[in-house]
């Protein structure tokens, strides 16, 4: 019996089955970018090993005119080139669904399945015929299979040719090969292969003004325009990439055209304390710095953070999070930091978090962070993870406004000092619990204090007098509350109906949050949702919590952190949350949050609405 | 507790130096370490260093990790910012703070523990750096504030108070600095005012990665007969290579010369170091030889002091990263933000 077959235009997921480092992940960005050229928004992920070269690796490419960026599950195409994974590949691929593979070497028909529908094409043939060098064999290969998909999916050859000649501009020697490669596997395909196949790419227009970019880079680039001068850092998955770019855009943005100097300064530290330390000098010292790094550096990091909090130094950490804990998982996502980063160091301790859901957030969170991390002179965390920080993500152009000035908190000048205005480097003149600082070297004879941690009074003398201890925390305190009003506030998603559920989610579930939410209300689910973009919680939060009966807490973690965080500090009722918990180190899925929270409504039997009263 | 309170007045007649300030204007508070802590010597010395070459104290910034060593930035230099930072990484933070203002000068203390055990990882990073500051190791061979465990350098075969002998190897963090690249290296001993007080004078000067280590006797832990930092006992063994002199760029040097015994050495901003060579072979200016000539003096069981090693024209991580000259706490939005029409640029490449 044939297998039937998936039919279906701009709304599938193809998934590429490759060995490391053998040059496809540059061939499968170029076949996602060819597609969002053709108007149709596509979500790409890599799911990468802990490797240079030879574990397996994919590369995932969700095309979706909707536009729902999250992953979705399961696979519609693999492009199963890697042997070492083949039957893995071939299960995942669902019923009806389509199998591109290299059919020079003949296999077994029990290496396939009978629901699937099967397209050999003589890759390494192709190859060998045309290319002495086995290097180019190889990387030939790559182009040719997406000239291939070109052709199978219907997919406009131009798109792909422009693109190639952007990539290799002025490299001639490359480019004419390459679009040859390209041309070729088209070329093979439209003559041999049925083409197309039920699935295809359809030129449109919902990408309009988008851009395509990884979160690491656009939190680079925040610190960039966020006025960071010092960056220090120790290479870890999946944050390296954010100290590499800011180098980069730096090196195009931040060097003085005069003198050829530099406007920044970029330490690779010994370790994960030195980077840290580097940071807490520099933002003593005045000037605007930032790390970072993911949890087993957190981890290291946490005296540091401490003293930070305590000496109040404004530092800002970039944690693109991983899965935990320990050193595991460096190149699979989570969102398992919340706890450690909320709380880090020992002593009474609160830190300031931000969450973003894209790289348009990682920009402009990273360099609102500079601006918090000056004006309430304490660490704070952009806590990013590896599914937005190390994947190209479609999003919204970043935006700047020219008008904007540097919030560079309080720092009384030595004109200020000169004048007689009462410096207390401890003191809380203004009622907010935000003390005044001088930067070192300010005033012969005013303003200069020794630094320590809890051990002092207002004035920042020597003092292990409970009182005076007391009295700093207290403040700190008092501090931590102005900081809700500064912070991004939550954005809510009302329901089109009336709604006694709640959602309340972070991060990078958002893609697949939202469309969770439209697949709950085609079932009649309706739930209003918050996603919350910072701690300290505002009273937002709260509310929302009481204005529902129940409230789903979406995490990518185990133990339900943020549900904890807001137990603990925005003193809400455990029983009045559910959490849904997605923790596999892939990237949750619309599917999974749908199931989890319709299966509790239908428990807690809530009758869905009637789709067309609803309407 | 709290301080005890240093009166302010000064004597009128007390000599002013070139920026007009007295000697006991580089004081700070006083000093809550035990009566006869070499440690208060070398606060004693760091103010004469400062007073003398027309430092304005508030132009110095202090750092240190944890420890007795690191409580005396709070009794020098009271009018200068300081920072008491966490054990062993006072390092990374001195960097920090040096890459945020490169116009202050930077002045580093640290212990034996603070540097050579929990902190042997950022000395080493911080000299390879060649980041430009005065680096004090108040060496006295144990944690004092801890009451009296051994550090590192406690030498093999030395004695505890307890009666403890200590088995390890010792960190010799003389010979580590001069092979990790520090640019200016030198040993004291804190009873020795003339011989330390050029030393930190040179080192100030210097535009990189300066070192001192200055064995500085425990008197409530490590001052007992069997101890290799007692005052007895480096005074027995200590073997000075050279007596300093340093003048700064602006003074005209007239100084007796006798050929082979001294040398001058003008450094990269202009101030001359005067070597007179006790050791006639002793070169300062050939980092291998100064290492085998440590090295074969450990051996003897002899404490080789003074100047051991100046490259003059050393390069400081400034340089290495190629900064401004501009101090980057000073650059604002205009000088830093790359602004919206740039952003544009980058967002259409982005498509």
């Amino acid at each position: 019996m044939k297998p039937k077959r998936i039919e279906s235009i701009n709304d599938f997921v193809i998934k590429f089955a490759n060995v490391n480092g053998s040059g496809s992940a540059s061939a499968n960005e170029l076949f996602a970018r060819s597609i969002l050229r053709m108007g149709v928004p596509v979500s790409p992920r890599n799911i990468f090993p802990s490797n240079i070269q030879g574990l397996p690796t994919w590369y995932e490419v969700r095309v979706t005119e909707k536009g729902w960026l999250g992953r979705r599950g399961g696979v519609d195409l693999m492009v199963a080139m890697n042997p070492q994974t083949w039957n893995q590949d071939i299960a995942e691929i669902e019923p009806g669904g389509y199998l591109f593979y290299d059919s020079t070497r003949p296999l077994p028909q029990s290496k396939f399945r009978d629901d699937i529908n099967v397209i050999g094409m003589p890759l390494t043939d192709i190859c060998n015929a045309t290319y002495d060098d086995s290097r180019q064999r190889q990387l030939f290969k790559n182009i040719i299979y997406v000239g291939a998909l070109a052709a199978l999916l219907d997919m406009d050859a131009g798109a792909i040719a422009e693109l190639i000649g952007e990539q290799y501009k002025g490299k001639e020697k490359l480019l004419k090969p390459n679009l040859n490669a390209m041309q070729m596997g088209r070329d093979y395909a439209l003559a041999h292969l049925k083409c197309p196949i039920g699935l295809r790419v359809q030129r449109a227009d919902a990408v309009g003004k988008k851009i395509f970019m990884e979160g690491n880079s656009a939190a680079a680039l925040g610190a960039v325009y966020g006025g960071a001068t010092v960056c220090a850092w120790y290479p870890i998955t999946p944050s390296s990439s954010v100290a590499e770019a800011f180098e980069r855009y730096c090196k195009r943005l931040r060097v003085d055209p005069e003198t050829g100097k530099n406007k920044f300064a970029i330490v690779q530290a010994e370790d994960e304390l030195a980077s840290i330390g580097m940071v807490t000098g520099a933002g003593w010292n005045g000037a605007r710095a930032f790390t970072a790094t993911s949890g087993p550096g957190i981890s290291l990091m946490t005296e540091f953070i401490g003293l930070a909090y305590f000496a109040e130094i404004p530092v800002t950490v970039i944690d693109v999070q991983r899965g935990g804990p320990s050193t595991g998982m460096p190149t699979r996502t989570q969102q398992a930091d919340i706890l450690s980063t909320a709380y880090a160091s020992h002593g009474d301790t609160k830190h300031v978090l931000l969450f973003p859901e894209d790289p348009k957030e990682c920009f402009e969170f990273t360099a609102q962070a500079l601006d918090l991390a000056d004006r309430l002179q304490t660490p704070v965390f952009v806590m990013t993870d590896l599914d937005i920080g190390m994947n190209t993500r479609l999003c919204d152009p970043l935006e700047w406004d020219d008008a904007k000035q540097y919030d560079r908190g309080k720092v009384m000048s030595a004109e200020e000092l000169q004048a007689g205005k009462d410096f207390g480097r401890y003191l809380d003149l203004d009622g907010d619990g935000i003390p005044y600082r001088t930067y070192p070297g300010t005033h012969p004879t005013r303003g200069a204090y020794f630094t320590r941690g809890t051990t002092k009074d207002r004035y920042a003398r020597y003092s292990e007098a409970g009182p005076d201890y007391v009295d700093n925390m207290q403040r700190l305190l008092k501090k931590f509350e102005t900081a809700k009003t500064l912070v991004p506030k939550p954005l809510l998603s009302a329901a089109l109906h009336p709604a006694r559920f709640g959602v309340i989610y972070f991060g990078s579930t958002s893609p697949a949050m939202a469309e969770a939410l439209d697949a709950l209300a085609a079932q009649g689910i309706y739930v209003n949702a918050l996603r919350v973009r910072a701690f300290p919680f505002q009273d937002e939060i709260a509310d929302f919590v009481a204005a529902h009966s129940k409230v789903f807490v979406i995490e990518q973690n185990r133990d339900a952190q943020l549900k904890t965080l807001l137990v603990n500090e925005a003193h809400i009722n455990p029983a009045s949350l559910i959490s849904v918990l997605h923790y596999d180190g892939t990237p949750i899925t619309a599917r999974f949050i749908v199931k989890e929270i319709a299966a509790v409504t239908a428990a807690l039997n809530v009758r869905p609405l009637k789709k067309d009263k609803a309407a | 507790m709290t301080y005890l309170t240093k009166p302010k007045l000064h004597h009128p007649t007390l000599q002013k130096n070139k920026v007009g300030y007295t000697r006991r204007d580089y004081e700070g508070k006083i000093s809550t370490l035990c009566a006869g802590c070499g440690h208060d010597s070398i606060s004693a010395s760091i103010i004469q260093a400062c007073w003398e070459l027309d430092i304005q104290p508030h132009r110095v910034a202090k750092l240190s990790g944890i420890g007795c060593s690191s409580k005396t930035p709070d009794y020098f230099l009271g009018n200068s910012h300081g920072f008491n930072s966490v054990h062993g990484r006072m390092p990374s933070v001195l960097t920090g703070a040096n890459l945020a203002n490169r116009e202050l000068i930077y002045l580093g203390v640290s212990g034996d523990g603070d540097s050579a055990s929990i902190g042997i990882g950022q000395f080493a990073h911080i000299m390879r750096r060649g980041v430009n500051l005065t680096y004090i190791l108040e060496n006295n061979g144990v944690y004092g504030l801890t009451k009296g465990q051994f550090s590192a350098t406690a030498d093999a075969g030395s004695k505890s108070k307890r009666g403890v002998v200590n088995r390890d190897a010792p960190v010799d963090t003389v010979s580590l600095a001069l092979q990790l690249g520090a640019t200016y290296v030198a040993r004291s001993f804190s009873g020795d005012k003339k011989q330390l007080v050029p030393l930190i004078k040179g080192a100030i000067a210097h535009q990189g990665a300066a070192f001192i280590d200055i064995v500085s006797p425990c008197v409530a832990f490590n001052n007992h007969e069997g101890s290799t930092k007692s005052y007895d006992y480096v005074r027995e063994h200590n073997d000075s290579v050279n007596r300093l002199d340093f003048w700064p760029t602006r003074d005209a040097i007239s100084i007796d010369y006798q050929a082979g015994a001294v040398i001058d050495v003008a450094q990269h901003d202009g101030s001359v170091l005067r070597l007179r060579k006790i050791h006639p072979e002793y070169d300062p200016l050939d980092r291998v030889k100064a290492l085998n000539y440590i090295a074969e003096h450990q051996a003897k069981g002899e404490l080789v002091t003074g100047l051991l090693y100046v490259h003059p024209d050393a390069e400081d991580l400034h340089a290495h990263l190629n900064t401004v000259d501009t101090p980057f706490n000073q650059l604002n939005a205009r000088e830093l933000c790359p602004g919206a029409a740039a952003l544009a640029k980058i967002n259409a490449a982005l498509r």
